[in-house]
């Protein structure tokens, strides 16, 4: 059990030293010279002053470096809890900013996530015995997971929030409200909330669903479901066994799905103008604020990597077959 | 009398028709009784053994009634059988090696199925162990999951937990099939034991391993495309077979181990007819050496000696004409008149004799 525990952290790290190296690598391999830009901005029209601020940011950021060294001081710097310094809202540090915005990306993915998985779950295996369900809620769940997330979030950006003024579509909150634990500053945050988190909902919810129902009614035609109907057990100790059994595949799915689903938060954050990581990420980008979007990848790869393993735990828990693999690994 | 069966019909629903896979069976099923079913694969073996406890979904009662202790067993309606499944008919079925749920404790499971059916594993729990014991599994194997299991001994659990409440009628679906020869004489001794100790009344016990019908087996029934050809006391059948399928399927066995699909089927070629519209008349006809003209007509599944059931032409035709007796073979001529009754016996027969079970 230790070693096999100790196998999978080693797997985790090997993850992480893997994510930090291709995310500290990327910026240095693309075309193009941040530091350039970035002076270029200034919109010096001599070469002398020019030269100086470039030689001076290049020393700040430690690109003067021999590589080797600045790869060092980027794990040096992780492991101090330093991510850098942004350049597009210089001299605002990394750290801060994810800080800011982590919150928001948080509490919208994290209740989409977890409620649609459970939901999802739930409704597909009833839609996979009731014809009235299955009629209504799984052409509505295809509609959903085939609908290009970007579309549906424009669509209810549009006419929910642009034509018909039911939700706001600026910021995490009303403009110009002090923050604080005041009625007026959560129901503002929430109002503002709802839509995002709604669309990203709505779409993995079609997705659990859809999954949870077709296999519900795969395990439901298992050799151990029919001997137990065989046997007289009756109706609900067999699907108490299939949805078990069929939550098992679904598990592994929520695993795979959280590292995309950042992606699509990229999406849902622009469009609604949420001002989380995925919006920071859109800004970072089209501003080639290198340092910052690194230190964006990295708090997410930190994340998935965690919701792996919390995963990775639960389903040990849930499925035995996964604890008799250990013994073997183990022995 | 334990089981009685009439003119019993099951059909599969396909998208292109039904298919008849088994289309008006009679017979019974004494006390004590070891039946063994034999048959092709597709013959309706498991069909038949299956509708007597579970119609699933596909599968349709197209007719005929059944009977079990003398009370009519309501194989149709799927909720009045609950009562009656593993306490009055119970299974191992030809899936039995993936019976259990994969991630349930052997002792949970038969803990949750006795439960769902309001009653307690703690009641019957010291009779699970003894049996647990006696069909040779390791006394913990309660604690443990199907999948540390072997095949072997995943299919005894399943044995113990389907007789755990001691039914009637037990149907034991291809339970050698999948064994090594050691187990398979084993795991056939368990079925007698079973039976002699009073766990299980009556067996229908289904294999293509005709070897182990003559080891355990009071009598042998065999079909033919989703009707009965033939049924006898096991030595009868297999010393004295007058269906000319059963004289074919038994040629050459037994021999422990060997399954009849494994050879051809001596000097009869062919396949069985289709399902979804057999032709008429007898449905052996296309590969049977001594059809005539009266195979046409279905042949009906008669009592020609004692305890021996036939359902072929010739065969009533030859026990009519005096069998035990040497013909000559010079009479090959079939002639289509029900009052023929120049016997024709084939030559396979005549040589069978004294041919019996090793
Ligand atoms: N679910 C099904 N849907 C349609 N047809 C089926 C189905 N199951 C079985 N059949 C058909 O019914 C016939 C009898 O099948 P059955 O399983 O009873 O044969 P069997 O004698 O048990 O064969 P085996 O020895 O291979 O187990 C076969 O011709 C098969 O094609
Ligand atoms: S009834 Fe005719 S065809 Fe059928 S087995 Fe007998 S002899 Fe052959
Ligand atoms: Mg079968």
């Amino acid at each position: 059990m230790t070693r096999y525990f100790a196998r999978k952290l080693g797997l985790y790290v090997l993850a992480f030293w893997a994510g930090v190296t291709i995310d500290w690598a990327i910026p240095r391999l693309m075309p193009g010279n941040p530091i350039a830009a970035y002076v270029d901005r200034f919109a010096l029209n001599s070469q002398g002053p020019w030269t100086a601020l470039y030689k001076l940011f290049d020393k700040a950021f430690g690109y003067n470096l021999p590589l080797w060294d600045q790869y060092w001081h980027y794990w040096d710097n992780l492991f101090h809890g330093n991510l850098g310094i942004s350049l597009y809202a210089f001299p605002e540090k990394v750290t801060t900013m994810i800080a800011q915005a982590a919150p928001y990306t948080l509490a919208l993915l994290v209740p989409a996530i977890l409620l649609s998985y459970v939901l999802g779950n739930r409704i597909g295996a009833m839609a996979a015995r009731r014809k009235v369900l299955d009629n209504t809620v799984l052409p509505l769940g295809y509609l959903f997971q085939a609908m290009p997330y970007a579309w549906l979030a424009l669509a209810a950006a549009f006419y929910l929030a642009a034509v018909e003024h039911w939700f706001p579509v600026e910021g995490g909150y009303a403009a110009g409200l002090a923050s604080g634990f005041t009625w007026a500053y959560i129901s503002s945050l929430l109002y503002h909330w709802f839509l995002p988190f709604l669309t990203v909902f709505l779409v993995s919810f079609g997705g659990w669903s859809i999954g949870m129902r077709n296999l519900v009614i795969y395990e439901l035609e298992t050799d151990y479901a029919r001997y137990l109907r065989a046997l007289g057990a009756r109706g609900r100790l067999v699907r108490r066994y299939a949805y078990r059994n069929a939550v098992l595949p679904q598990l592994s799915g929520l695993a795979l799905q959280l590292g995309t689903v950042i992606g699509g938060n990229i999406v849902t954050e622009v469009v609604f103008n949420y001002p989380g990581l995925g919006h920071l990420i859109y800004t970072a980008a089209t501003d080639q604020d290198y340092a910052l979007l690194q230190g964006i990848f990295i708090f997410i790869i930190v994340g998935v990597l965690v919701a792996n393993f919390v995963i990775d735990i639960v389903y040990i828990w849930v499925d035995p077959r996964t604890r008799l693999s250990m013994q073997g690994a183990a022995a | 009398m334990s089981l009685s069966v009439e003119n019993l019909r099951i059909a599969y629903r396909t998208l292109r028709g039904d298919v008849q896979a088994v289309d008006g069976v009679t017979f019974a099923v004494a006390d004590r009784e070891i039946m063994g079913l034999a048959g092709e694969s597709g013959c309706g073996k498991s069909t038949l053994g299956n509708s007597l406890i579970f119609i699933e979904g596909r599968m349709k009662h197209v007719g005929g009634t059944v009977e079990l202790d003398g009370k009519a067993l309501p194989i149709s309606d799927d909720r009045a059988m609950n009562h009656h499944r593993m306490r009055d008919v119970s299974i191992i079925p030809q899936y039995a090696m993936s019976a259990l749920n994969p991630t349930k404790k052997v002792g949970t499971l038969a803990h949750d199925l006795l439960k769902s059916r309001g009653m307690k594993l703690a009641k019957v729990l010291p009779e699970f162990r003894r049996r647990v014991a006696l069909v040779g599994l390791p006394e913990n194997v309660l604690e443990m999951y199907p999948f540390e299991l072997s095949g072997g001994m995943r299919q005894r659990a399943t044995m113990v937990i389907s007789t755990l409440l001691n039914p009637s009628l037990l149907i034991a679906d291809e339970v050698t099939s999948a064994l090594d020869v050691s187990n398979q004489r084993a795991v056939g001794e368990l079925l007698t034991e079973f039976r002699d100790l009073g766990y299980v009344k009556s067996m229908i016990v289904i294999t293509h391993d005709l070897s182990i019908l003559a080891q355990i087996a009071d009598t042998i029934m065999v079909m033919y495309a989703g009707k009965l050809t033939e049924k006898a006391s096991a030595s009868t059948m297999i010393d004295k077979p007058l269906h000319p399928y059963t004289q074919a399927l038994l040629s050459s066995l037994p021999e422990v181990g060997v399954r009849y699909e494994d050879r051809e089927l001596t000097g009869i070629p062919g396949r069985p007819p289709s399902l979804l519209s057999p032709p008429p008349g007898c449905r052996f006809r296309e590969r049977c050496p001594f059809a005539y003209d009266k195979c046409v007509e279905d042949p009906p599944f008669m009592e020609l000696l004692p305890g021996h059931q036939v359902a072929c032409w010739k065969a009533a035709d030859d026990v009519a004409g005096g069998a035990g007796r040497e013909h000559n073979e010079a009479s090959a001529t079939p002639s289509g008149g029900a009052g023929d009754a120049s016997p024709e016996r084939g030559p396979s027969l005549g040589a069978r004799a004294g041919k019996g079970a090793e």
